[in-house]
């Protein structure tokens, strides 16, 4: 019988395969049993079982390390070189030690029980660095467990051509050995559309549905299984109907994703000759690959929130300009939009002890918290600064709603350049600009384009604070749509009124990945369109069909419409003809 | 017994990649080897006793050494901070 299991659509495409359950033992739970205690007489034969657990979980980490080294560089294993440090180490073994002559312990609790609490004593230290170090103190704990029990290490190099991998989660070490040539598919109990599963599967192209809570258990070894990484649906052991229209749904994917494929190198400019650029959004440096794979030819919104949250202090300069470098640097000579800290009272930031607010969404977020924290604002703006000499830089301030603001924003820039020149640091041409996402600002945008070099239109909270409808709340749905003739008169005005003061206008919020959206934005004259990466081939499709002369006819058509339903019918029904 | 005093200079301090460095070059002498650092000491042989003294760029630490090859191992070790923990 076949059985379908619903779970998070992680990355896109569909495979078929036969599936290969892996239960990584590294991430498994093999806590030793806490009762027992050894006799005197045990223990010399105990520190002599530990001495060999440790010798062999060391020569394993090595091998790993050299594996990940030649595959995926040497600051991809760095971290297995410092476990095999750390499982050398004398007071490590020092304290293993004492728990087997003092406590009576038997070996696997002693050397559990000792990385257990060292772990416990890094994670006090208020440090990220000393967090991963608990972390890898664990990994350790367990490795030590599973060499004294001597259980083979789970590897996922031994899979055969054409398997669905399916696990409980994967650790880095096990994504870091992930064979992309013989994994048709990823299927996981755990992980969400962040994790770092999710987002190696879209680098490597490969389906991945996760968060299904049941496929280890419903799934058997062998089991034919097929994978739809868009939907998020888990065929297991379809019948003959279903697999051969599995198959013909692959084969069709397969088929667009080539066709796709095809225009990543190609320019994103119409069939009269008129560039509109197509470009990617980040969450972080790890995103790059999908940038370049999606063939975008420059990120339009960088979000640097990533450095900011899960952590117990702020980031320092260092961090956040290693960051910003790595980015320009991978991306040069493609412009890089960054986007300054665009948090609230809704994201719990504890470090900055920001008050709860009533409406958050109407409170000190944003620019606005950073024109009062000026410290945490100069260090980014430092930062981002000093990154400039290595790529092409776009520095954007979120949420501006007057042109005070602006101004305000400005002056700290320029006053940190100078302080950085002061010190001696080389700072290159790069350019500022506002995100136009507060109906105020799309207004003014006139008053507003005179005292930037460019406008990103954000749509998402454009449309929230125009419609006054959180974007969160299900029940609004329709009022949450960028099609309201409310919403595209603000940006129609918004780009008219920045290519009157001679700067570019682009759009980074939701709507400038829908592909029916592309012909009315490019006959309004939007210079840039800005979207997830995996959305970028289809609307670089779409521009590349257009003529700019149509796309004014639409634009004229859509905005004597007069309600978003008949707007995007009208605009699904174009872009079908395309 | 030998010891001498240096100021670590490299921007991270003794952490990470420089303090993994330092016990690398360590672990390569017979002798006992202790750091103090603001009153506190860590044998220079344990990646986890060097971490957690949490030395940081311009402090100062102690390097002391005993037993064989002693003023040997003082002299690269110390060498070594002075260069930045750059890597050998």
């Amino acid at each position: 019988m076949a059985l379908m299991i619903k779970g998070i659509p992680a990355a896109p495409g569909i495979a078929l395969g036969n599936a290969v359950l892996y239960v990584p033992n590294n991430t498994a739970e093999i806590c030793p049993e806490t009762q027992k205690k050894i006799g005197p007489e045990q223990v010399e034969e105990e520190l002599r079982r530990v001495r060999e657990a440790v010798a062999k979980a060391s020569d394993e980490l090595k091998d790993i390390g050299s594996q990940v080294s030649k595959k995926a560089g040497k600051e991809a294993a760095e971290i297995f070189f410092a476990q095999e440090m750390m499982v050398n180490d004398p007071s490590l073994l020092e304290s293993i030690t004492k728990n087997i002559t003092e406590r009576f312990l038997p070996a696997e609790q002693s050397c559990y029980l000792a990385c257990l609490e060292m772990a416990e004593t890094m994670e006090q230290i208020p440090d990220e660095y000393f967090k991963q170090r608990a972390n890898d103190l664990r990994d350790i704990g367990k490795r030590l467990v599973r060499c004294l029990k001597g259980i083979p290490e789970t590897s996922l190099d031994s899979l055969e051509d054409g398997s669905v991998l399916v696990a409980p989660d994967l650790a880095p070490s096990d994504t870091a050995s992930l064979d992309p040539s013989k994994v048709k598919g990823i299927v996981l109990d755990h992980g969400g559309k962040t994790g770092h599963t999710a987002i190696l599967a879209r680098s490597l192209g490969i389906p991945a549905v996760v968060g299904t809570i049941q496929a280890t258990s419903s799934i058997c070894a062998g089991d034919l299984v097929a994978v739809d990484g868009e939907s998020g649906e888990v065929l297991v052991r379809p019948d003959e109907s279903l697999v051969s229209e599995v198959r013909k749904r692959a084969e069709a994917y397969e088929k667009e994703r080539q066709r796709l494929e095809k225009l990543r190198d190609l320019p994103s400019v119409t069939v009269d000759g008129r560039r509109v650029e197509t470009s990617a959004n980040i969450g972080s440096p790890k995103d790059v690959p999908l940038v370049l794979r999606a063939g975008a030819e420059g990120v339009g919104l960088f979000r640097t929130e990533f450095l900011f949250i899960d952590r117990d202090a702020m980031p320092g300069e260092e961090e956040q300009f290693a960051a910003y470098r790595e980015v320009l640097e991978r991306l040069s000579p493609r412009p890089v939009v960054i986007r300054t800290l665009d948090i609230g009272g809704d994201k719990e930031i504890p470090y900055l002890n920001l008050p709860a607010e009533d409406n958050p969404f109407l409170g000190v977020r944003a620019i606005r918290l950073c024109l009062k924290e000026k410290e945490l604002f100069k260090t980014q703006l430092r930062a981002l600064l000093r990154a400039s000499r290595y790529g092409n830089l776009k520095i954007m301030f979120p949420m501006i709603a007057t042109v005070d603001e602006l101004r305000e924003a400005k002056r700290i820039l320029g006053e940190v350049r100078r302080d950085l020149e002061r010190e001696g640091h080389e700072i290159t041409g790069f350019e500022v600009g506002i995100m136009v996402e507060i109906p105020a600002a799309a207004l003014c945008a006139d008053v507003l384009a005179r005292e930037c070099d460019f406008f990103s239109i954000g749509t998402n909270d454009l449309v929230q604070y125009t419609m006054a409808a959180d974007r969160g709340n299900p029940e609004l749905g329709s009022l949450s749509d960028p099609f309201h003739p409310a919403v595209l008169r603000l940006i129609e005005r918004t780009i008219k009124s920045g290519h009157e003061a001679g700067i570019w206008v682009g759009m980074c919020g939701e709507m400038a990945g829908i592909p029916e959206a592309v012909p009315l934005l490019v006959g309004m004259g939007i210079d840039e369109l800005s979207m997830a990466p995996g959305s970028v081939p289809r609307c670089k499709e779409i521009v590349r069909k257009l003529d700019l002369k149509r796309a004014r006819e639409v634009k004229e058509a859509v905005m004597k419409m007069t309600d978003a339903k008949e707007i995007r019918a009208y605009l699904l029904n174009f872009v079908s003809k395309l | 017994m030998v010891r001498a005093t240096v100021k670590v200079k490299n921007k991270v301090g003794l952490h990470a990649r420089p303090a993994a460095l330092f016990v690398q070059e360590a672990m390569k002498y017979p002798c006992k080897i202790i750091v103090e650092s603001d009153g506190k000491r860590a044998d220079a042989k344990s990646i986890l006793q060097v971490l957690a003294l949490g030395v940081k760029c311009g402090q100062e630490i102690s390097i002391i050494t005993e037993g064989e090859n002693e003023h040997t191992a003082l002299q690269k070790l110390v060498s070594l901070v002075e260069n930045g923990l750059e890597g050998a």
